[in-house]
């Protein structure tokens, strides 16, 4: 689109758009095309009002480390995902995605303990012995076998549960409630069941774990609440955070992972053969550029004016930074369409970046670098049991992933 | 080469530790950045800037 026709409000395409669903791995296509052409352009959202998309690399890594940039979703202009999220925008406590500035590093630090560089590395056995009973498991039991159901839900879920603190028991009630409020267009009702039956639970463990602390990440926040830092209801919200955020993006990323390892043999076998750790930590890296999980946009409010990518942004404009168009802007890594295990994914953006970054991200590549290398040394003639284009995508969620993968050996 | 870090900006995220762990820990209690030397020999000066690079809260400084 030229400067000309910034003015036509016709020629703003509609946001999110559809991937192609014979590229099921590639961003949606209208996107990457406005990509090519600028970094960030207008686009229309549900609600009729027209933020500027972020689709190129590095006008995405700066705005993402802009203070001017706010993640406060009760500001005017915020762009909001869905009428669920504008319809509870003033009724959900503050937490680490909405706050800025010292109220975020406040919620942030008090959720860091556990997913320290060091802690996250002396839980790898541990991660480790959860992914050989699921293989184990898997090879005991019948063929075809579900990936997502066998392996790509258990092992974050397992891992997540115990370092929360969380009865593993009880994994199946999240991964309900989980998955209700997440869906692309959830209405009010849907997500606000999905999101009162998280949070009441999350409050009762609160409780729970204020007279009987153990070591686990909720007992760290109940210490808080009795100290008087938080109330019960954000040590809620917070915990609802990271079990949400700790099941659900892991596990989508592992199945669409291995079904594109399935499909890309020559790269697999790099991965399967190698035992140095820094090319199968670079290899997660690459897998998750390919892959980027999160669509639909990581959604901000400009506060200031910004001049950026030859645009400005108007203080009060919304800004959405896409993260699967960034991961394939081919100024930053060319020939983005091919997984290459080779290249240098350093800098990729599937966890964000600035200051609202993944917290848990140490702990997603301890599981990915242990899940994909294990799976493929254990299970060597892994392959597909049903023909690609029957692979159920989830077109529909915020996390984008497959609703099951069928193999065999 | 002289590193200074900034722990009210710093976010926890780790990324420090992962790229320079020779240069770089983090608080136990919310893993906030520590800088374990301000002046990294050589052999240590790659990682340290990479650290620096991939740090999501611009918390790391580098003069040459």
């Amino acid at each position: 689109m030229s400067d000309t026709l910034t003015g036509t409000t016709t020629e703003v395409p509609d946001y999110p758009m559809d991937r192609d669903a014979r590229c099921p791995f590639a961003p949606p296509p209208q996107v990457l095309g406005m990509g090519t052409a600028k970094p960030l352009s207008r686009v229309r959202i549900w609600d009729g009002s027209t933020p500027w998309l972020i689709t190129g690399h590095e006008v995405a890594r700066e705005l993402f480390a802009d203070a001017r940039v706010s993640v406060d979703d009760r500001r005017e202009g915020f762009p909001h995902w869905n009428e669920h999220m504008l319809s509870t925008v003033h009724k959900r406590p503050r937490s680490v995605f909405t706050s800025d500035a010292e109220e975020h590093t406040r919620f942030r630090r008090m959720l860091s303990k556990p997913f320290t560089f060091k802690r996250v590395e002396g839980l790898r056995s541990a991660i480790q012995e959860v992914t050989d009973e699921c293989i184990d498991a898997i090879l005991a039991g019948p063929q075809p076998a579900d990936m997502v159901s066998k392996l790509a839900l258990p092992v974050p879920t397992r891992v997540i549960s115990e370092m929360l603190g969380v009865p593993y028991e009880d994994h199946e009630f999240f991964q309900h409630h989980a998955n209700v409020g997440l869906a692309r267009y959830a209405t009010a009702e849907d997500g606000q069941k999905g999101a009162m039956g998280l949070a009441q639970y999350l409050i009762n463990l609160v409780e729970t774990k204020r007279e009987n602390p153990a070591e686990d990440a909720v007992s760290d926040l109940a210490e808080r609440v009795n100290a008087g830092e938080i109330t019960v209801k954000e040590a809620a919200q917070l915990g609802t955070g990271l079990l949400i955020a700790g099941h659900e993006t892991t596990a989508n990323m592992i199945g669409i992972g291995v079904l594109a390892l399935l499909e890309n043999p020559e790269q697999a076998a790099l991965l399967r053969d190698s035992d140095n750790p820094k090319f199968i930590a670079n290899a997660v890296e690459e897998l998750m550029r390919y892959l980027s999980i999160i669509q639909n946009g990581q959604r901000r409010v400009a506060i200031e004016d910004i001049e950026i990518g030859g645009e400005t942004i108007r203080a009060g404009e919304g800004i959405i930074i896409d993260l699967a168009p960034a991961n394939w802007d081919a100024t930053a890594y060319p020939q983005p369409d091919k997984l290459d295990l080779n290249r240098d994914a350093g800098q990729q953006l599937g966890f964000g970046y600035g200051r609202h970054q993944c917290v848990g991200q140490q702990l997603a590549r301890a599981e990915l670098q242990i899940v994909f290398h294990t799976l493929l040394r254990r299970i060597p003639t892994l392959r597909l049991a049903v023909p690609f284009d029957e692979v159920p995508f989830k077109h529909d969620r915020l996390a984008y992933g497959v609703y099951e993968l069928p193999v065999t050996w | 080469m002289k590193v200074t870090v900034d722990q009210a900006k710093c976010v926890s995220s780790g990324q420090c530790v992962l790229n320079a762990g020779e240069v770089f820990d983090q608080r136990d209690d919310d893993g906030v950045v520590i800088l374990l030397t301000d002046n990294p020999p050589p052999a240590q000066a790659a990682n340290a800037r990479k650290a620096a690079a991939a740090c999501p809260a611009l918390a790391i400084d580098i003069e040459e």
